[in-house]
Protein backbone atom coordinates (compact mmCIF):
# COMPACT_ATOMS: atom_id res chain seq x y z
CA UNK A 1 0.00 0.00 0.00
CA UNK A 2 2.95 2.35 0.54
CA UNK A 3 4.27 1.81 -2.57
CA UNK A 4 1.05 2.91 -4.25
CA UNK A 5 1.37 6.55 -4.78
CA UNK A 6 4.72 6.18 -6.14
CA UNK A 7 3.05 3.77 -8.93
CA UNK A 8 0.83 6.02 -9.33
CA UNK A 9 3.15 8.93 -10.09
CA UNK A 10 5.28 6.76 -12.22
CA UNK A 11 2.21 5.68 -14.08
CA UNK A 12 1.33 9.64 -14.55
CA UNK A 13 4.99 10.12 -16.02
CA UNK A 14 4.69 6.81 -18.66
CA UNK A 15 1.28 8.46 -19.89
CA UNK A 16 2.70 12.16 -20.05
CA UNK A 17 5.76 10.96 -22.03
CA UNK A 18 3.77 9.00 -24.43
CA UNK A 19 1.57 12.03 -24.77
CA UNK A 20 4.87 14.57 -25.29
CA UNK A 21 5.93 12.17 -27.99
CA UNK A 22 2.73 11.52 -29.61
CA UNK A 23 1.98 15.08 -30.34
CA UNK A 24 4.69 16.41 -30.95
CA UNK A 25 6.23 13.40 -33.72
CA UNK A 26 9.93 14.01 -32.58
CA UNK A 27 11.88 11.01 -34.74
CA UNK A 28 13.18 8.36 -32.61
CA UNK A 29 16.46 9.37 -32.28
CA UNK A 30 15.30 12.80 -30.23
CA UNK A 31 12.76 11.22 -27.95
CA UNK A 32 11.85 7.41 -28.33
CA UNK A 33 8.49 6.66 -26.73
CA UNK A 34 8.08 4.47 -23.77
CA UNK A 35 6.82 1.71 -25.81
CA UNK A 36 9.43 1.32 -28.14
CA UNK A 37 12.14 1.87 -24.94
CA UNK A 38 10.32 -0.99 -23.29
CA UNK A 39 10.21 -3.40 -26.27
CA UNK A 40 14.88 -2.14 -26.78
CA UNK A 41 14.57 -2.96 -23.18
CA UNK A 42 13.12 -6.82 -23.20
CA UNK A 43 15.28 -7.13 -26.47
CA UNK A 44 18.76 -6.22 -24.91
CA UNK A 45 18.05 -7.85 -21.96
CA UNK A 46 20.84 -9.96 -21.87
CA UNK A 47 23.31 -7.54 -22.86
CA UNK A 48 21.78 -4.52 -20.02
CA UNK A 49 21.58 -6.89 -17.22
CA UNK A 50 25.63 -7.78 -17.82
CA UNK A 51 26.13 -4.06 -17.79
CA UNK A 52 23.79 -3.59 -14.47
CA UNK A 53 25.92 -6.45 -12.86
CA UNK A 54 29.07 -4.78 -13.50
CA UNK A 55 28.29 -1.35 -12.31
CA UNK A 56 26.35 -3.13 -9.43
CA UNK A 57 29.72 -4.66 -8.39
CA UNK A 58 31.29 -1.06 -8.60
CA UNK A 59 28.56 0.52 -6.49
CA UNK A 60 28.50 -2.18 -3.88
CA UNK A 61 32.22 -2.28 -3.16
CA UNK A 62 32.42 1.59 -3.51
CA UNK A 63 29.61 1.64 -0.45
CA UNK A 64 31.26 -0.49 1.51
CA UNK A 65 34.65 0.65 1.27
CA UNK A 66 33.13 4.32 1.41
CA UNK A 67 30.49 4.07 4.63
CA UNK A 68 33.51 1.79 6.44
CA UNK A 69 36.44 4.67 5.66
CA UNK A 70 33.55 7.46 6.63
CA UNK A 71 32.57 6.13 9.67
CA UNK A 72 36.30 5.29 10.72
CA UNK A 73 36.90 8.65 10.03
CA UNK A 74 34.21 10.39 11.53
CA UNK A 75 34.77 8.86 15.01
CA UNK A 76 38.92 10.01 14.13
CA UNK A 77 37.58 13.24 13.99
CA UNK A 78 34.55 12.89 16.91
CA UNK A 79 37.68 11.79 19.40
CA UNK A 80 40.45 13.64 18.76
CA UNK A 81 40.81 17.66 18.45
CA UNK A 82 43.82 17.64 17.01
CA UNK A 83 42.37 15.60 14.08
CA UNK A 84 39.74 18.39 13.68
CA UNK A 85 41.84 20.79 13.47
CA UNK A 86 43.78 19.21 10.70
CA UNK A 87 41.63 17.12 8.87
CA UNK A 88 38.37 19.14 8.80
CA UNK A 89 39.61 21.38 6.77
CA UNK A 90 41.09 19.16 4.55
CA UNK A 91 37.74 17.48 3.77
CA UNK A 92 35.73 20.61 3.35
CA UNK A 93 38.09 21.55 0.57
CA UNK A 94 37.76 18.47 -1.20
CA UNK A 95 34.27 18.79 -0.77
CA UNK A 96 34.57 21.86 -2.85
CA UNK A 97 36.43 20.12 -5.86
CA UNK A 98 33.80 19.37 -8.71
CA UNK A 99 34.48 15.01 -8.63
CA UNK A 100 34.13 15.08 -12.20
CA UNK A 101 37.24 16.25 -12.35
CA UNK A 102 39.30 13.87 -10.58
CA UNK A 103 37.86 11.25 -13.20
CA UNK A 104 40.37 11.16 -15.75
CA UNK A 105 43.10 11.44 -13.29
CA UNK A 106 42.08 8.34 -11.10
CA UNK A 107 41.49 6.45 -14.20
CA UNK A 108 44.96 6.99 -15.02
CA UNK A 109 46.15 5.99 -11.76
CA UNK A 110 43.88 2.93 -11.09
CA UNK A 111 43.24 1.91 -14.58
CA UNK A 112 40.45 1.72 -17.17
CA UNK A 113 39.02 -1.31 -15.32
CA UNK A 114 36.49 -2.10 -11.63
CA UNK A 115 39.18 -0.08 -9.47
CA UNK A 116 38.78 3.47 -11.12
CA UNK A 117 35.21 3.14 -10.92
CA UNK A 118 35.08 2.33 -7.03
CA UNK A 119 37.44 5.11 -6.07
CA UNK A 120 34.85 7.46 -7.74
CA UNK A 121 31.89 6.14 -5.90
CA UNK A 122 34.05 6.46 -2.02
CA UNK A 123 35.01 9.85 -3.40
CA UNK A 124 31.52 10.81 -3.86
CA UNK A 125 29.69 9.38 -1.01
CA UNK A 126 32.69 9.30 1.67
CA UNK A 127 32.00 13.25 2.64
CA UNK A 128 27.88 12.73 3.31
CA UNK A 129 28.65 9.18 5.51
CA UNK A 130 31.70 11.51 7.47
CA UNK A 131 29.48 14.28 7.59
CA UNK A 132 26.65 12.64 8.78
CA UNK A 133 27.82 10.52 11.26
CA UNK A 134 30.36 13.17 12.49
CA UNK A 135 27.46 15.53 13.39
CA UNK A 136 26.00 12.66 15.02
CA UNK A 137 29.16 12.02 17.36
CA UNK A 138 28.63 15.52 18.35
CA UNK A 139 25.29 16.26 19.03
CA UNK A 140 25.48 13.51 21.88
CA UNK A 141 22.83 14.13 24.56
CA UNK A 142 24.59 16.31 27.22
CA UNK A 143 22.37 14.81 29.89
CA UNK A 144 24.49 11.67 28.89
CA UNK A 145 27.80 12.96 29.13
CA UNK A 146 27.57 14.98 32.71
CA UNK A 147 25.66 11.70 33.62
CA UNK A 148 29.19 9.31 32.74
CA UNK A 149 31.68 12.36 34.03
CA UNK A 150 30.40 11.67 37.24
CA UNK A 151 30.56 8.05 36.75
CA UNK A 152 34.63 8.74 36.41
CA UNK A 153 33.96 7.18 32.88
CA UNK A 154 36.75 7.28 30.77
CA UNK A 155 36.38 9.05 27.04
CA UNK A 156 36.95 6.20 24.85
CA UNK A 157 34.52 4.31 26.66
CA UNK A 158 32.00 7.00 26.68
CA UNK A 159 32.64 7.32 23.11
CA UNK A 160 31.95 3.60 22.20
CA UNK A 161 28.86 2.91 24.99
CA UNK A 162 26.78 6.43 24.55
CA UNK A 163 28.13 8.54 21.62
CA UNK A 164 28.40 6.05 18.50
CA UNK A 165 25.08 4.34 19.55
CA UNK A 166 23.23 7.64 20.26
CA UNK A 167 24.69 8.64 16.69
CA UNK A 168 23.82 5.76 14.44
CA UNK A 169 20.35 7.31 13.25
CA UNK A 170 23.11 9.46 11.75
CA UNK A 171 24.66 7.64 10.15
CA UNK A 172 21.95 6.15 9.12
CA UNK A 173 20.89 8.54 7.60
CA UNK A 174 24.36 9.19 5.95
CA UNK A 175 24.10 6.01 4.37
CA UNK A 176 20.82 6.42 2.84
CA UNK A 177 22.16 9.42 0.73
CA UNK A 178 25.36 7.38 -0.24
CA UNK A 179 22.80 4.68 -1.38
CA UNK A 180 21.90 7.19 -4.30
CA UNK A 181 25.07 8.77 -4.67
CA UNK A 182 27.08 6.31 -5.50
CA UNK A 183 25.68 4.99 -8.47
CA UNK A 184 26.10 8.52 -10.13
CA UNK A 185 30.23 7.91 -9.04
CA UNK A 186 30.43 4.73 -10.61
CA UNK A 187 28.85 5.96 -13.69
CA UNK A 188 31.23 9.11 -13.66
CA UNK A 189 33.90 6.91 -14.14
CA UNK A 190 32.69 4.56 -17.00
CA UNK A 191 32.19 7.41 -19.28
CA UNK A 192 35.35 8.69 -18.16
CA UNK A 193 36.68 5.62 -19.46
CA UNK A 194 35.40 2.15 -19.53
CA UNK A 195 34.38 -1.11 -21.79
CA UNK A 196 31.84 -2.03 -19.32
CA UNK A 197 29.17 -0.64 -17.44
CA UNK A 198 25.77 1.09 -17.84
CA UNK A 199 27.59 4.34 -17.98
CA UNK A 200 29.34 2.56 -20.77
CA UNK A 201 26.66 0.99 -22.51
CA UNK A 202 24.35 4.56 -22.20
CA UNK A 203 27.50 6.23 -24.02
CA UNK A 204 28.04 3.59 -26.67
CA UNK A 205 24.36 3.72 -27.10
CA UNK A 206 23.70 7.74 -27.82
CA UNK A 207 26.88 7.82 -29.51
CA UNK A 208 25.01 5.62 -32.36
CA UNK A 209 21.81 7.53 -32.31
CA UNK A 210 20.01 4.69 -30.04
CA UNK A 211 18.32 6.81 -28.36
CA UNK A 212 16.07 3.88 -27.23
CA UNK A 213 18.68 1.77 -25.94
CA UNK A 214 20.23 4.87 -23.99
CA UNK A 215 17.22 5.41 -22.11
CA UNK A 216 16.52 1.39 -21.93
CA UNK A 217 19.74 1.68 -19.75
CA UNK A 218 19.31 5.19 -18.02
CA UNK A 219 16.19 3.85 -16.51
CA UNK A 220 17.63 0.71 -15.06
CA UNK A 221 20.31 2.56 -13.30
CA UNK A 222 17.37 4.60 -11.86
CA UNK A 223 15.24 1.59 -10.73
CA UNK A 224 18.74 0.07 -9.68
CA UNK A 225 19.16 3.53 -7.22
CA UNK A 226 16.02 3.45 -6.15
CA UNK A 227 16.12 -0.35 -4.92
CA UNK A 228 19.60 -0.34 -3.56
CA UNK A 229 18.04 2.79 -1.90
CA UNK A 230 15.49 1.09 -0.45
CA UNK A 231 17.55 -2.28 0.48
CA UNK A 232 20.00 0.46 2.35
CA UNK A 233 17.05 1.96 4.50
CA UNK A 234 15.75 -1.24 5.91
CA UNK A 235 18.96 -3.04 6.26
CA UNK A 236 19.66 0.05 8.47
CA UNK A 237 15.85 0.30 9.81
CA UNK A 238 17.36 -1.34 13.18
CA UNK A 239 19.97 1.28 13.43
CA UNK A 240 17.86 4.21 14.29
CA UNK A 241 14.93 2.40 15.77
CA UNK A 242 15.95 2.23 19.88
CA UNK A 243 17.47 5.68 19.69
CA UNK A 244 14.46 7.72 18.91
CA UNK B 1 31.78 1.99 52.44
CA UNK B 2 33.98 4.89 54.67
CA UNK B 3 30.46 6.54 56.79
CA UNK B 4 28.78 9.62 54.23
CA UNK B 5 30.55 12.70 54.60
CA UNK B 6 28.85 16.33 55.06
CA UNK B 7 29.59 18.39 52.45
CA UNK B 8 30.44 22.51 52.75
CA UNK B 9 29.82 24.27 49.72
CA UNK B 10 31.36 28.01 50.30
CA UNK B 11 31.78 30.75 48.05
CA UNK B 12 29.88 32.65 44.99
CA UNK B 13 29.04 32.00 41.16
CA UNK B 14 29.30 35.00 38.34
CA UNK B 15 27.87 34.29 35.12
CA UNK B 16 29.44 36.61 32.66
CA UNK B 17 30.62 39.18 34.95
CA UNK B 18 26.96 39.20 36.54
CA UNK B 19 26.87 37.58 39.88
CA UNK B 20 24.72 34.27 39.52
CA UNK B 21 24.60 33.89 43.39
CA UNK B 22 26.04 35.83 46.67
CA UNK B 23 28.68 34.70 48.52
CA UNK B 24 26.75 32.03 50.51
CA UNK B 25 27.94 28.84 52.60
CA UNK B 26 25.66 25.75 52.32
CA UNK B 27 26.17 22.83 54.78
CA UNK B 28 25.25 19.35 54.07
CA UNK B 29 24.93 17.50 57.01
CA UNK B 30 26.33 13.81 57.02
CA UNK B 31 24.16 11.12 56.25
CA UNK B 32 20.54 13.43 55.68
CA UNK B 33 18.68 14.91 53.74
CA UNK B 34 19.35 18.48 52.57
CA UNK B 35 16.53 20.08 50.49
CA UNK B 36 17.48 23.22 48.49
CA UNK B 37 14.15 24.89 47.40
CA UNK B 38 13.82 28.21 45.01
CA UNK B 39 12.61 29.25 41.93
CA UNK B 40 13.70 28.53 38.56
CA UNK B 41 17.20 30.53 37.87
CA UNK B 42 18.73 31.52 41.12
CA UNK B 43 21.69 29.00 40.48
CA UNK B 44 20.30 26.05 42.51
CA UNK B 45 20.88 23.40 39.74
CA UNK B 46 24.48 25.35 39.88
CA UNK B 47 25.36 24.56 43.17
CA UNK B 48 24.47 20.93 42.90
CA UNK B 49 26.56 20.62 39.43
CA UNK B 50 29.19 22.41 41.30
CA UNK B 51 29.30 19.50 44.01
CA UNK B 52 29.54 16.92 41.53
CA UNK B 53 32.35 18.51 39.13
CA UNK B 54 30.15 19.15 35.85
CA UNK B 55 30.41 21.54 34.09
CA UNK B 56 28.31 25.13 34.99
CA UNK B 57 29.24 27.71 32.40
CA UNK B 58 28.95 30.16 35.74
CA UNK B 59 32.62 30.90 37.22
CA UNK B 60 32.96 30.11 40.99
CA UNK B 61 34.69 31.48 43.92
CA UNK B 62 35.29 29.00 46.56
CA UNK B 63 35.86 25.52 47.41
CA UNK B 64 33.59 22.88 48.19
CA UNK B 65 34.66 20.45 50.84
CA UNK B 66 34.05 17.19 52.63
CA UNK B 67 34.21 16.93 56.38
CA UNK B 68 36.39 13.70 56.21
CA UNK B 69 38.68 16.41 53.82
CA UNK B 70 38.32 14.03 50.84
CA UNK B 71 37.85 14.67 47.38
CA UNK B 72 34.06 15.68 46.60
CA UNK B 73 33.45 14.87 42.78
CA UNK B 74 34.50 11.12 42.71
CA UNK B 75 32.24 10.18 45.77
CA UNK B 76 28.95 11.58 43.86
CA UNK B 77 25.99 10.30 42.41
CA UNK B 78 23.81 12.23 40.07
CA UNK B 79 20.13 11.45 39.32
CA UNK B 80 18.36 13.97 37.58
CA UNK B 81 14.79 14.93 36.47
CA UNK B 82 15.56 13.22 32.69
CA UNK B 83 15.94 9.73 33.72
CA UNK B 84 19.14 9.37 30.78
CA UNK B 85 18.25 6.16 30.51
CA UNK B 86 20.21 4.99 27.10
CA UNK B 87 17.75 4.06 24.94
CA UNK B 88 19.21 1.04 23.46
CA UNK B 89 20.28 -0.56 26.56
CA UNK B 90 18.17 -2.79 28.17
CA UNK B 91 17.69 -2.19 32.24
CA UNK B 92 19.91 -4.24 33.39
CA UNK B 93 22.37 -2.83 30.88
CA UNK B 94 21.33 0.91 32.14
CA UNK B 95 21.69 0.00 35.80
CA UNK B 96 24.96 -1.83 35.34
CA UNK B 97 26.19 1.34 33.15
CA UNK B 98 28.81 2.71 36.01
CA UNK B 99 30.53 -0.13 35.73
CA UNK B 100 30.51 -0.32 31.72
CA UNK B 101 31.92 3.07 31.46
CA UNK B 102 34.39 1.93 33.96
CA UNK B 103 35.86 -0.84 32.89
CA UNK B 104 34.91 -2.59 36.09
CA UNK B 105 33.90 -5.89 35.97
CA UNK B 106 29.89 -6.38 36.50
CA UNK B 107 28.57 -6.96 39.98
CA UNK B 108 25.39 -9.18 38.99
CA UNK B 109 24.61 -10.34 42.43
CA UNK B 110 24.39 -6.64 43.30
CA UNK B 111 22.27 -5.75 40.07
CA UNK B 112 20.08 -7.91 41.22
CA UNK B 113 19.58 -7.22 44.90
CA UNK B 114 18.91 -3.98 43.76
CA UNK B 115 16.64 -4.48 40.65
CA UNK B 116 14.30 -6.42 43.53
CA UNK B 117 14.34 -3.67 45.94
CA UNK B 118 13.38 -1.39 43.11
CA UNK B 119 10.62 -3.76 42.18
CA UNK B 120 11.91 -4.15 38.57
CA UNK B 121 13.13 -7.98 39.02
CA UNK B 122 10.59 -9.06 36.20
CA UNK B 123 11.81 -5.71 33.71
CA UNK B 124 14.88 -6.77 33.46
CA UNK B 125 15.60 -7.45 30.31
CA UNK B 126 13.04 -4.91 28.85
CA UNK B 127 13.72 -1.54 27.15
CA UNK B 128 13.12 1.95 28.38
CA UNK B 129 10.28 2.41 25.78
CA UNK B 130 8.74 -0.38 27.57
CA UNK B 131 8.59 1.22 30.76
CA UNK B 132 6.05 3.62 32.50
CA UNK B 133 7.34 6.91 33.12
CA UNK B 134 7.67 5.80 37.00
CA UNK B 135 9.42 2.69 36.56
CA UNK B 136 11.77 4.61 34.17
CA UNK B 137 12.62 6.86 37.10
CA UNK B 138 13.14 3.39 39.71
CA UNK B 139 15.50 2.31 36.90
CA UNK B 140 17.18 5.71 37.53
CA UNK B 141 17.13 5.16 40.93
CA UNK B 142 18.24 1.89 40.86
CA UNK B 143 21.25 2.92 38.64
CA UNK B 144 21.97 5.89 40.78
CA UNK B 145 22.28 2.71 43.90
CA UNK B 146 24.52 0.56 41.89
CA UNK B 147 27.08 3.21 41.52
CA UNK B 148 27.29 3.02 46.03
CA UNK B 149 28.57 6.39 46.33
CA UNK B 150 27.97 7.98 49.68
CA UNK B 151 27.23 11.39 48.32
CA UNK B 152 23.30 11.32 46.25
CA UNK B 153 22.23 14.21 44.37
CA UNK B 154 19.19 14.75 42.99
CA UNK B 155 17.96 17.33 40.80
CA UNK B 156 14.64 17.64 40.44
CA UNK B 157 14.56 14.14 40.33
CA UNK B 158 10.95 13.69 40.69
CA UNK B 159 9.19 16.76 39.03
CA UNK B 160 8.19 14.95 35.77
CA UNK B 161 6.10 12.27 37.34
CA UNK B 162 2.56 12.26 38.07
CA UNK B 163 1.67 13.39 41.92
CA UNK B 164 1.04 9.78 43.17
CA UNK B 165 3.69 8.17 41.27
CA UNK B 166 5.74 11.11 42.55
CA UNK B 167 5.01 10.25 46.50
CA UNK B 168 5.49 6.94 45.89
CA UNK B 169 9.35 7.44 44.71
CA UNK B 170 9.85 9.86 47.40
CA UNK B 171 9.03 7.04 49.57
CA UNK B 172 11.13 4.69 47.83
CA UNK B 173 13.96 6.91 47.70
CA UNK B 174 14.37 7.57 51.12
CA UNK B 175 14.15 4.04 52.29
CA UNK B 176 16.82 2.99 49.64
CA UNK B 177 18.70 6.50 50.26
CA UNK B 178 19.39 5.47 53.97
CA UNK B 179 22.71 7.05 55.60
CA UNK B 180 23.68 8.93 52.65
CA UNK B 181 24.32 12.65 52.50
CA UNK B 182 21.64 13.70 49.98
CA UNK B 183 21.03 17.30 48.55
CA UNK B 184 17.44 17.19 46.80
CA UNK B 185 17.15 20.38 44.43
CA UNK B 186 13.81 21.02 44.10
CA UNK B 187 10.79 23.90 43.56
CA UNK B 188 8.25 22.22 44.85
CA UNK B 189 7.56 22.92 48.67
CA UNK B 190 5.63 19.88 49.06
CA UNK B 191 8.75 17.99 48.15
CA UNK B 192 11.04 19.65 50.64
CA UNK B 193 8.35 19.49 53.46
CA UNK B 194 8.26 15.70 52.68
CA UNK B 195 11.99 15.02 52.81
CA UNK B 196 14.47 17.49 53.96
CA UNK B 197 15.87 17.06 57.73
CA UNK B 198 17.14 20.03 57.02
CA UNK B 199 15.00 22.93 54.51
CA UNK B 200 17.01 25.81 52.58
CA UNK B 201 15.79 28.49 51.04
CA UNK B 202 17.48 29.65 48.19
CA UNK B 203 16.87 32.91 46.53
CA UNK B 204 18.91 35.88 44.71
CA UNK B 205 19.47 37.64 48.13
CA UNK B 206 20.63 34.30 49.98
CA UNK B 207 20.47 31.08 51.76
CA UNK B 208 17.33 31.22 54.26
CA UNK B 209 17.62 27.88 56.48
CA UNK B 210 13.24 27.36 57.43
CA UNK B 211 11.81 25.42 60.44
CA UNK B 212 10.97 21.91 59.36
CA UNK B 213 8.22 19.53 61.14
CA UNK B 214 10.09 16.80 63.96
CA UNK B 215 9.25 14.39 62.92
CA UNK B 216 11.22 11.29 60.52
CA UNK B 217 11.28 11.26 57.02
CA UNK B 218 9.28 10.65 54.59
CA UNK B 219 6.62 12.46 56.43
CA UNK B 220 3.11 11.68 55.35
CA UNK B 221 1.73 13.68 52.78
CA UNK B 222 -1.27 14.82 54.69
CA UNK B 223 0.30 15.22 58.30
CA UNK B 224 -1.13 18.79 59.59
CA UNK B 225 2.56 19.58 60.62
CA UNK B 226 4.08 18.80 56.77
CA UNK B 227 0.90 20.57 55.41
CA UNK B 228 1.79 23.79 57.19
CA UNK B 229 5.52 23.96 56.57
CA UNK B 230 4.61 23.40 53.18
CA UNK B 231 1.92 26.09 53.12
CA UNK B 232 5.19 28.42 55.10
CA UNK B 233 7.95 27.26 52.49
CA UNK B 234 5.28 29.05 49.71
CA UNK B 235 4.71 31.84 51.43
CA UNK B 236 8.44 32.36 51.81
CA UNK B 237 8.93 31.90 48.27
CA UNK B 238 6.15 34.49 47.23
CA UNK B 239 7.48 36.69 49.70
CA UNK B 240 10.78 36.20 48.40
CA UNK B 241 9.78 37.20 44.81
CA UNK B 242 7.80 40.46 45.52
Amino acid sequence: MRYLPALAAALFAVILWQLIVTTTGLPKFILPGPALVAETWWQYRAVIAEHTLVTATEVLIGLAIGAGLGAVTAIQLASSRVARVLIQPMLVFTQALPVFALAPILTLWLGYGLWSKVAMAVLIIYFPVTSAFFDGLMRTPQGYLDLARTMQASPSRVLWHIRVPAALPSLASGLRLAAVYAPIGAVIGEWVGASRGLGYLMLLANGRAKTDLMFAAMLTLGVFSILLHIAVGYLTRNLGKDCR
Amino acid sequence: MNPAPGIRVKGCATLKGAPLFAPLTLELEAGQWTCLLGGSGVGKSTVLRLISGLATGAEFEGEITASDNAEVASRVAYMAQDDLLLPWASVSQNVLLGARLRGDKPDTDRLRRILDRVGLADHATKKPAELSGGQRQRVALARTLMEDKPVILLDEPFSALDAQTRAAMQELAVELLQGKTVLVVTHDPAEAARLGHSIIVMAPGGLTRCPHPPSPIPRPVDDLETLECQAALLRHLREGVA
